[in-house]
């Protein structure tokens, strides 16, 4: 038996940057560096999790939809244990929607093989959440998302999903997508051999006639939603900063009540 | 008038305010029509009615407790089949999302997640986005298809506005997927008594300065003497000191309270992500040069083992 684990996995602007938007009021790139979505890292951590825990063979396959420097997100992956990379790359592709990024990648998850695929919880710029779902809508497998816990075995994936409301034991069987929490584990750091071992790794480059896609489906062009407006948030006025000397609590009280909390 | 969808949270008919909320911004846009599903579903449209709903629908089936969300999305994508709705309104929870995301597909629409805001606009809903750790508003639109948005709790004040929010049945056939993801265990939360995070007006919060689980029972009694909610940095969480449940931020709850506490929290970006919207922000530290000072309407530059007690203290007093 063997199993093919897909990753999802997004390139993305520094939190810690100074993030803002393009004139197109997309994502403005060139100011501010990319990395590896750090949510993904738990994506990842978990598919060298199962492979390490499995008897079977396992093949995990990184994959991104992003411009040319997102395959710094592949080598990160592939540095920390993946096993090969798929980078789909297309000038078309800039502006892409949710609805749009989850065409592209379910595309490509179906050209890739696959009988698990693992997504992060929400990309840290997005910060959606929908994409593990999109991607099981459309390829027609039963989704089981944000775990804290995953395990695989005999051909069914296993998972704990904690709600607000209750923690539910989730159970399906392959294929299936799936999506990790930061709660599911701390994501390994990349050895010095690893990261010597990515440089031999394969990644593959397809564009959208690979993925028998055509341009007006994905980009701004073909978005199912438009940005009208980005406004900076204007920085909040400073406030009252007051050293405790012996009093701070009681200062704060004053306050509180000026403002009508209390 | 167009009819907007507005998908209801509740827990065995007990409806949570974020649905709520969404009604006020429904009749911004049209008549809202709710759809509540599940155990208790019927027993939702008293509260939805007193709030604008001008039709209830629902449907009840073991399908929505026993599997994970597709067998909502079918009972939401059947009403929006019987409906034919300008919009559709979901709260921004994890599964509301997800239930969006799929219903939008499945409709050949676009999807927003996380509006703080809705108004409407020449070419249908505009939705406010609060972007990149809150230091970007949006104003965006769908612009194929009927207009999918989620809408964050706190995005608006809730009004009544009696209608007459008839009771129907909702007539739902589950998919062939619905029965994919079963539910095999179920543990639910225990309630702590205090306010829902993400719906509280005021939110006490406690980072790693608290230093210690039992500490933070300075924490709950400060947030106890104001009715609130408490929260947690991740530093917090991650330690073993407070629920996973409680932290606000990026990979957390985000918040939107009147006020916000934060003791012992440097306020690094993906804790800001999820609370700089807070109305009123008030930091106690020990570190004058505490990226939390940024923000805040009051600070106070001292140890929180001092001021919180002593906060604590006053309040407790005032209220005699
Ligand atoms: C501030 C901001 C707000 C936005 N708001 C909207 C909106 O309201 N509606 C809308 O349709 N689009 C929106 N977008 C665009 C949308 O974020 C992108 O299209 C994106 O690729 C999909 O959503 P996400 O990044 O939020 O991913 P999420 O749904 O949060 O991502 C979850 C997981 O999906 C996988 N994933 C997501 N994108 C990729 C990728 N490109 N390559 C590989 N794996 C991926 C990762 O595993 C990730 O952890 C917004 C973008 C930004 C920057
Ligand atoms: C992908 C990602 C997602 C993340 N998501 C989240 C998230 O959702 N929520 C979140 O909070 N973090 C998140 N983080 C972590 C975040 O980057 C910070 O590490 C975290 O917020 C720090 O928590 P803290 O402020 O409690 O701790 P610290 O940064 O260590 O700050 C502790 C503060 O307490 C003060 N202090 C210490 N002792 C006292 C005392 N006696 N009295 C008063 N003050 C005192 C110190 O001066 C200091 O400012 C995320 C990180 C990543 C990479």
């Amino acid at each position: 038996m063997s199993l093919r684990i897909v990753v999802t996995v997004k390139y993305v602007p520094d939190a810690t940057g100074d993030r803002h938007f393009a004139d197109d009021l997309t994502v403005d790139r060139d100011d501010v560096d990319g990395l590896l979505s750090e949510l993904d890292e738990y994506a990842v951590e978990q598919a060298l999790q199962i492979s390490e825990n499995s008897d079977d063979d396992v093949e995990i396959t990184v994959l991104t939809v992003g411009p040319e420097d997102a395959k710094d997100a592949l080598r990160k992956a592939l540095s920390m244990g993946a096993d090969k990379a798929i980078h789909v790359e297309d000038d078309d592709l800039h502006g892409t929607d949710a609805i749009g990024t989850s065409l592209v990648l379910a595309k490509a998850i179906e050209k890739a093989g696959y009988d698990l695929v693992i997504s992060g919880l929400a990309s840290t710029d997005g910060t959606m959440g929908v994409v593990p779902a999109l991607l099981a809508e459309r390829l027609g497998v039963p989704q089981v998302t944000l775990l804290s816990e995953v395990s695989v075995e005999d051909g069914t994936v296993k998972g704990r999903r904690d709600g607000d409301a209750a923690s539910e034991q989730l159970e399906a069987s392959l294929p299936a997508v799936v999506s990790v929490t930061d709660q599911s584990g701390e994501a390994r750091y990349p050895s010095f051999k690893g990261i010597m071992a990515a440089k031999k790794k394969p990644v593959e480059s397809w564009d959208l006639s690979d993925l028998d896609l055509e341009a007006e489906e994905v980009g701004l062009e073909g978005a199912w939603t438009a940005v009208d407006s980005a406004t900076e948030r204007p920085a909040r006025t400073a406030g009252t900063i007051v050293k405790d000397e012996g009093e701070g609590g009681k200062q704060l009280a004053e306050f509180l009540a000026g403002q009508k909390f209390i | 008038m167009a009819e907007v969808l507005v998908f209801v949270d509740h827990v065995d008919g007990a409806v949570r305010k974020p649905t709520l909320e969404l009604l006020t911004l429904a009749r911004r846009i049209g008549e809202p029509v709710a759809v509540a599903l599940g155990a208790g579903a019927e027993n939702t449209a008293a509260a939805l009615a007193e709030h604008g709903a001008v039709k209830v629908l629902t449907h009840d089936a073991s399908e929505y407790a026993d599997y994970l969300v597709v067998p909502k999305v079918d009972a939401l994508q059947a009403a929006v089949e019987s409906v034919s709705p300008a919009a559709v309104l979901v709260p921004s929870s994890a599964e509301g999302k997800e239930i969006a995301a799929r219903l939008a597909l499945r409709i050949g629409s676009g999807i927003i997640t996380d509006a703080v805001d809705i108004e409407a606009g020449d070419e249908g809903p505009v939705a406010t986005q609060s972007v990149f750790a809150a230091s970007f508003t949006t104003k965006s639109r769908v612009s194929k298809g009927t207009p999918v948005i989620t809408v964050k709790p706190n995005s608006a004040a809730v009004e009544a506005a009696p209608a007459a929010g008839a009771v129907e049945a909702l007539a739902v056939t589950f998919s062939a997927q619905a029965t994919g993801t079963k539910v095999t265990g179920r543990t639910p939360r225990e309630s702590t008594g205090r306010p829902e995070l993400t719906e509280a007006a005021i939110v006490v919060s406690g980072g790693r300065g608290v230093n210690g689980a039992e500490n933070f029972a300075l924490i709950e009694s400060l947030a106890d003497s104001l009715g609130a909610a408490v929260g947690a940095s991740r530093a917090a969480v991650d330690a073993g000191w407070y629920p996973h449940t409680n932290q606000v931020g990026q990979t957390g709850k985000s918040v939107s309270p009147q006020l916000y506490i934060a003791n012992g929290i440097s306020g690094a970006i993906q804790h800001r992500a999820g609370m700089q919207t807070s109305k009123t922000i008030v930091a106690v530290n020990k570190d004058a040069e505490a990226p939390i000072f940024d923000l805040v309407d009051y600070g106070v530059v001292g140890d929180l083992f001092d001021v919180v007690p002593q906060l604590t203290d006053e309040i407790n007093t005032r209220k005699g």
